[in-house]
């Protein structure tokens, strides 16, 4: 009997030993958090991860994302398998609609997550059934950028993309989707954005951008490209991130951002959390850290990106505040149109820009 | 001989390279065929199923420019590599060994050089500021440094640089075997240097050279990294937009489907090269 009991004891203790290593490493295997890779994963590596850990005791494995859908695409096809290669990303609006329409993203507990009362309610997404899956990570915006040797007075509005004097001077994004030039045009010639809720609308914007087509020299899809040629004055205007261009001109470089007049593109990344992640609990930890004031408040000093929460919540001084963001208005992303409309809006826009 | 050949090489080896091309090609093809007619889920992903109507939007004005697009500049990549690798290669086979040697390893070393590198090399090089249009200005051949690029000529640089290593290697075994007596038998009948490279040299090698074709076509047919940094919007091939549509639009359905027309038209083109070549060669 005892010997019976003795056996069984030791093949549990066997199977539990066994199974052991793989729940340590479970344990603690650090919590793989998707920024975008270059500046970003960078700016997080220096001064959001380690302040984290040294709170919470969370180890964080960056891992550099690419922008936009590429990796939406990746944590597509992963989850099918089963695989999450990273378990909290920052995903663009549009990716994240995406997502939350085919279900990729992990319900969380908004319990656990109190942080997020700081938040807007536009930076609080649910599905439509009302389940929590992320928050507003960090927001920036888009901005028209010059070469300060090329163009000693800075631009005041987006007009200048359209002015025959800067024949092959401007660099701009190359996809709808990304660039925001539809509501830059909608904003700048016709009003306001609300003129994209149609198509005969969205097509005569279009018409309207298409006289933009001689002056640009490079439409870029790799941010690199773009940022060293309008330093080089190679391409001397164009549009591109405040905050990045920000640093560039801190570093010396001969650049400068500028809001217009008819406003800047506030664009924004969102927190989820594939449904793939076995670190739901760590991940959700995250996502409450980074909810707070001033954590907010520490990305636009260190990073320069403009607070996702309330800014009467921060301790940004009037400087601090004007550096990453503007009381201007802004010029507000239309998203529905590249999910709802995406695969005619893109078919448009292509055609636009080959033509 | 062919008997002894077959004898001392097991057939099982040949079983080998088909398993690794079953596993490398036909199954991620097979994946492919099968997402290009999936259903496409607007807003989101795609649903496994079996319907055309990705490959009915290929049936357009646009798409078909974009098509033709793509032909038109690998084509014209293929024929100016051959055209300059042609002559380059005659005339290194008949340099000293240890020159060719060193022709060799330097376009080896070219061949390890990625298409980013080359890519932005070039734009650089081909720039207003940093380019070689400072030169043309300081020479005075130019009033001001002036920009080449992004057009159809860097593009072509671009492609030419990246296919022309391939031609060379093609092209320079048989041109090393080409015995020199029939040149000279040319010459002593009379005819100038060029006119028996043209008429006994290039006939000879028609094989060899429709696959030096063949190879920088299909090669540079698939590049899209190039014309992104190279080109204008229009310079955009087909391989540019199933990027743009797998990676940015996560339209993988339409995606897929584009890159089997693609194949289709690559493996049209060969098909239809070969086949002018065995005509021409039977007619001959």
């Amino acid at each position: 009997m005892k010997r019976r009991s003795f056996i069984a004891t030791g093949a549990a203790t066997g199977l539990g030993l066994m199974a052991a290593p793989a729940i340590l490493r479970a344990q603690s295997a650090p919590l793989r958090v998707g920024t975008y890779g270059g500046y970003f994963e960078d700016s997080f590596n220096e001064h959001i991860f380690p302040d984290f850990t040294a709170e919470t005791g969370i180890e964080v494995e960056s891992i550099g994302t690419p922008t936009g859908e590429a990796w939406l695409v990746q944590l597509q096809q992963a989850a099918r398998a089963g695989q999450a290669p990273a378990d909290v990303s920052m995903m663009a609006q549009v990716a994240r609609i995406r997502g939350e329409r085919a279900g990729l993203w992990a319900e969380l507990d908004p319990a656990a997550v109190p942080n997020r009362e700081n938040l807007p309610g536009h930076f609080v997404h649910e599905y439509e059934d009302g389940r929590f899956y992320g928050t507003g990570a960090v927001s920036w915006y888009i901005t028209l950028v010059t070469n300060t040797e090329v163009y000693p007075e800075a631009p005041t509005s987006w007009t200048a993309l359209w002015d025959e004097e800067n024949r092959d001077r401007l660099g701009l994004l190359a996809l709808a989707s990304n660039s925001f030039l539809l509501e830059i045009t909608a904003a700048t010639h016709f009003g306001g954005t609300d003129i994209l809720a149609t198509e005969e609308g969205v097509m005569e914007v279009l018409d309207k951008l298409a006289e933009v087509r001689p002056n640009v020299r490079l439409w870029y899809r790799d941010e690199g490209q773009f940022q060293q040629a309008l330093q080089s004055g190679e391409i001397p205007m164009g549009q591109y991130y405040h905050d990045v261009t920000g640093l560039a001109a801190a570093d010396g470089q001969p650049v400068r951002s500028t809001f217009p007049e008819e406003g800047a593109v506030l664009d924004s990344g969102s927190w989820v959390v594939s449904s793939a992640s076995s670190a739901i609990d760590r991940a959700q930890e995250f996502i409450d850290y980074m909810a707070r004031p001033d954590v907010q408040a520490k990305l636009a000093r260190f990073v320069g990106t403009a607070p996702t929460v309330n800014r009467e919540l921060t301790d940004l001084s009037d400087e601090e505040f004007g550096a990453v963001a503007s009381d201007l208005p802004p010029i507000l992303p239309y998203y529905d149109l590249y999910v709802d409309r995406s695969d005619w809006v893109n078919q448009r826009w292509a055609e636009m820009i080959t033509g | 001989m062919s008997a002894g050949v077959g004898r001392t090489t097991p057939g099982w080896l040949g079983a080998i390279p088909a398993v690794w091309l079953a596993v490398l090609f036909l199954i991620p093809f097979a994946i492919m065929l099968s997402v290009s007619v999936a259903q496409r889920v607007p807003g989101g992903f795609f649903e496994p199923g079996f319907e055309l109507a990705s490959y009915a939007r290929l049936f357009t004005a646009f798409f078909g420019r974009i098509l033709l697009t793509s032909v038109l500049i690998a084509g014209g990549a293929a024929l100016i590599c051959v055209a300059l690798a042609f002559p380059f290669t005659v005339i290194l086979a008949g340099m000293r060994r240890r020159a060719q040697t060193l022709v060799l390893v330097m376009l080896l070393a070219v061949l390890s050089l990625s298409e980013v590198i080359i890519g932005f090399s070039l734009s650089t090089l081909l720039s207003r500021t940093a380019g070689v249009g400072n030169l043309f200005a300081a020479l005075g051949l130019t009033e001001t440094s002036q920009a080449y690029t992004p057009g159809l000529f860097a593009l072509m640089a671009g492609l030419c640089y990246l296919g022309f290593p391939y031609a060379v290697l093609v092209l320079y075994p048989p041109v090393s075997r080409l015995d020199p007596e029939l040149g000279e038998a040319a010459r002593s009948m009379g005819a100038s240097p060029l006119r028996g490279f043209l008429t006994v040299t290039v006939p000879v090698l028609r094989a060899p050279i429709l696959g030096a074709l063949i190879l920088v076509f299909v090669f540079t047919l698939g590049a899209y990294l190039l014309p992104q940094l190279l080109g204008r919007p229009r310079h955009w091939t087909l391989s540019v937009h199933i990027t743009d549509q797998a990676i940015f639009q996560s339209n993988l359905p339409l995606a897929a489907a584009m890159a089997v027309v693609l194949l289709l038209v690559a493996l049209a083109m060969v098909g239809l090269a070969l086949l002018l070549g065995r005509q021409r060669e039977a007619g001959a």
